[in-house]
């Protein structure tokens, strides 16, 4: 691919307080592709997200999304943007029925999914819309999560690990409708353990270690790496 | 940041320096009544106290007790009745009005500490407009009236208080009496489960201390310091009134402590002075105090949160690091 | 004439009324209150200003521009609303994220600035404001006699509270607001103008104060003490409600404004503390107050 990346980090530098968490990040994202980050626990990947989209505030380096530097918009100009997070902690509202919970994120752009189209991919979220949104089982507020960054119009969603303590059926379920948005041309960056999960979805994966990119290689290249993989994940 | 975690108690290694401070701070004192209006300073050194005491429950447990004027003026009427209508010894009608306090502030810490935080603030808060409430309706108080005219008497049945100068050195003792009493407290085994409270609440708890108890001893030792300044106050001044209870006056001893510096040791007095002294000053004129109190308050919060005594120990902790 | 447990019946209901009239206040002020709290973690100390600031606009744009009472309704919120936009912009968004002690301490400054302004200008004594034409008079209900304008303050606050409560718990607008109460970050990062809700939400909240302030102008006369002496008895109510419930806090202040005018007739002496001592069973028996949650 030649054309510019629809995400382009360079020397991404980010700190909690007064640690120093990432070490010159740099990552590419084409658009209608689907990239993983791979890595130990606490090696970066989820202050990877948090930073781009600007949770994390103390930041230096280069963001873009299309040209646009996002390093220097207020957070909620970056979802505005065009992304959309689904953080790891699923982040659903109790306050909020699970109706309120989907149509919660503000539009950013055309081109979403419509509310019909979202019940269609995801019935049981249908059954249970008047349901207080914490009551759902966690596979049900995992699709809810994701569901509700389908309906903005966003051009790209960040998913920080999606599979995490679900059932394998449920994980089937996730990883179904990924290959769906994959179909629809969504771009995706991915922060997953689950190896085989990825495999399905991935196009590319990058490889983090201690705040830093170690390596990057496509998708198929997976199997005849997983040996260097364990070493370096330590599974 | 939570309020009064900037200051813990001075280092060490500046004791011998501080000692020195000390005797010149209390030589002054001592001559001070020679060159200033002894009742302004009586004035200051029962409010400095009174902040102290306020200042052991914010600086060094991080409660802000918004009704301490309930301990403060709740003193002053108990001893202002024993020592005008029982007629009372000055030194043993102040004791009961550190007595009542006491009583008082177990009865409120008792009900308060169950709340942390901003909802402490407004229950201290609610408590104390009760007191007040109460005070206006019993009979002992004498309502809007107050208890005037309470006898200064002689200290110990020797020592006439009439006598300007002794009133001041006995109000002098009782502020240095209060003041060590804090500094020991602070630095006693208890004030160091106090800090540690405050600064980690959950990790005390889970180290087996009975959080509770501990705040609810501070919070006693707090108002019957308040109740001794109160008590003073009430035979130095010859009255006690519903002013002396009332939220504003809780309000004042706030930013005497805020404006000094919260959880240092002498930033209460800095700020008690100043405060009088700026009352004095805008009695003359026909400047509203409350406006300028309320444009103090906006301005600490806003621009030194940590008070002058705590900017001025903040300034000198960086050159001395810097320097390092 | 009937009486009911030795007390009259006309000063029974008289007395209730007032409960409710005195609820109504309640439950304005500790509504907004609860609302400031959840999503900015102040306690609004200069709440009461602001209902005193409501009533002195009243009285202000009457005496000096001849705008009666309805339009006032409707300006005295507004330019409230606006004093508290400008506080919460310039002052208030500089605490967030520190203890929020503080923002009690400013408010509480806020607070008294005001009050001494307003002493320093009109004195502490009270200033008079008509009831409107169309509200004067009573009304016979068969077992008593009720003033209109009073009725009208309880149907009025009841509207108001029952609006703002669809407000937040029915429109998009509430839903930024209960999950910003939650996780205001992830809202934001989903693209909500946070920093906006909590402005806004600060000024509703004083304009709901100014609004009450409006609506008593004409029962407790305009005076730079009315809103001290009553932010007090809020925040007790506020403690025995607990703030994590807009219905909660609604249903708390008019209970208690009742429970206070029924101790006016049968215990008359405790009335001015029997609030502040329902405060305290509350806080031995359920700390977190009534519809509050353990935090």
């Amino acid at each position: 691919m030649s054309s510019a990346p629809l995400l382009e980090v360079r020397g991404l530098n980010a700190w909690y307080g007064e640690s120093h968490v990432l070490h010159g990040v740099d990552l590419d994202i084409h658009e209608g592709e689907t990239v993983t980050l791979l890595g130990r626990n606490g090696a970066g990947k989820t202050t990877t997200l948090r930073s781009i989209m600007g949770i994390l505030r103390r930041r230096e380096g280069v963001i873009r999304l299309r040209g646009e530097d996002l390093l220097r918009l207020p957070l909620h100009k970056v979802a505005q943007a065009g992304i959309g997070y689904v953080p790891e902690e699923r982040g659903i509202f109790a306050s909020l029925n699970v109706s309120e919970n989907l149509m919660l994120p503000p539009t950013v752009s055309e081109g979403g999914m419509s509310v019909e189209e979202i019940y269609t991919l995801f019935p049981n979220l249908y059954e249970r819309r008047s349901s207080q949104g914490t009551k759902l089982s966690g596979g049900e507020q995992q699709m809810l999560a994701i569901a509700r960054v389908l309906r903005t119009g966003a051009k790209i969603i960040l998913l920080d690990e999606p599979t995490e303590g679900l059932a394998p059926v449920i994980v089937q379920r996730i990883g179904d409708v990924l290959v769906a948005l994959k179909k629809r041309g969504m771009t995706i960056l991915l922060v997953e353990q689950n190896f085989r999960f990825a495999k399905k979805v991935a196009d590319r994966f990058y490889l983090m270690e201690d705040g830093r990119m170690v390596n990057s290689f496509p998708g198929h290249e997976l199997d005849a790496r997983m040996d260097e993989l364990h070493e370096v994940l330590g599974v | 940041m939570a309020v009064g975690t900037q200051y813990l108690a001075e280092q060490p290694k500046l004791r011998t320096s501080s000692m020195v401070l000390g005797a010149i701070a209390i030589a002054a004192l001592l001559a001070a009544p020679f060159f200033f209006y002894p009742v302004m300073l009586m004035s200051v050194l029962c409010f400095a106290l009174f902040a102290c005491a306020f200042n052991l429950l914010i600086g060094y447990v991080g409660l802000l007790s918004f009704g301490h004027a309930a301990f403060f003026g709740g003193a002053a009427y108990f001893t202002a009745h024993a020592a005008k209508v029982w007629g009372w010894e000055p030194l043993s009608a102040i004791l009961l009005g550190v007595a009542g306090a006491a009583a008082m502030g177990l009865v409120i810490g008792f009900v308060a500490i169950r709340r942390q935080g901003i909802y402490f603030a407004m229950i201290t808060l609610a408590l104390s407009q009760m007191f007040a409430f109460i005070c206006l309706q019993v009979p002992f108080t004498h309502g809007e009236d107050g208890i005037q005219g309470v006898p200064r008497g002689y200290l110990l049945g020797i020592l006439d208080l009439n006598q300007p100068l002794a009133m001041y050195y006995v109000t002098l003792a009782i502020f240095l009496f209060g003041f060590f009493a804090i500094w020991r407290i602070v630095h006693s085994p208890f004030g160091n489960i106090l800090k540690a409270i405050r600064e980690n609440e959950k990790r005390a708890v889970s180290l087996g201390y009975r959080v509770d108890r501990y705040k609810l001893g501070a919070f006693v030792m707090s108002a019957a310091l308040a109740g001794l300044a109160g008590g003073t106050k009430a035979i130095v001044f010859q009255f006690a009134t519903l002013t002396d209870v009332q939220w504003q006056m809780s309000g004042e001893v706030i930013l005497m402590t805020l404006l000094g510096g919260i959880g240092t040791l002498i930033g209460p007095i800095v700020g008690a002075g100043l405060v009088i002294a700026l009352q004095n000053y805008l009695a003359a004129s026909d400047f509203p105090v409350l406006v300028l109190i309320g444009i103090i308050f906006v301005i600490c919060v806003l621009l030194f949160r940590r008070g002058i005594v705590g900017e001025i120990l903040e300034f000198t902790r960086r050159k001395s690091k810097s320097a390092a | 004439m009937s009486t009911i447990f030795g007390v009259p019946a006309p000063a029974l209901y008289g007395q209730i009324l007032i409960g409710l009239i005195n609820g109504s206040f309640y439950a304005m002020l500790s509504l907004g209150l609860a609302v400031i709290f959840g999503l900015l973690r102040v306690i609004n100390f200069a709440h009461g200003a602001q209902y005193m600031l409501g009533a002195f606009a009243a009285y202000l744009i009457l005496n000096y521009a001849g705008i009666g009472y309805w339009p006032a309704l409707i300006l005295a919120p507004l330019i409230v609303g606006a004093i508290a936009v400008v506080i919460e912009r310039f002052m208030l968004s500089r605490l967030y994220g520190i203890d929020p002690l503080y923002g009690l301490l400013l408010t509480f400054g806020l607070a008294l600035i005001l009050e001494g302004a307003f002493r320093y200008w009109f004195g502490a004594a009270g200033q008079p404001y008509a009831a409107p034409s169309q509200l004067t008079g009573a009304v016979n209900l068969g077992f008593m006699f009720m003033p209109i304008y009073r009725g009208w303050v309880v149907i009025a606050s009841l509207v108001v509270c029952l609006g703002t409560w669809l407000l937040i718990e029915k429109t998009q607008l509430g839903a930024y607001l209960r999950a910003a109460t939650e996780n205001a970050t992830l809202v934001q990062a989903f693209g909500v103008n946070v920093p906006l809700l909590l402005t806004l939400t600060y000024g509703l909240g004083a304009a709901l104060a100014a609004f009450a302030g409006v609506l008593a102008a004409p029962i407790y006369q305009v005076s730079p003490l009315m809103g001290s002496n009553l932010i007090i008895i809020v925040f007790a109510v506020v403690v025995v409600g607990g703030m994590g419930s807009i219905l909660g806090a609604i249903v708390t202040g008019y209970m208690l404004g009742v429970l206070e005018g029924l101790t006016k007739v049968f215990y008359p002496e405790a009335s001015s503390i029997v609030i502040f001592v329902i405060m305290a069973i509350v806080l031995l028996v359920r700390p977190a107050g009534l519809f509050g949650q353990e935090e």
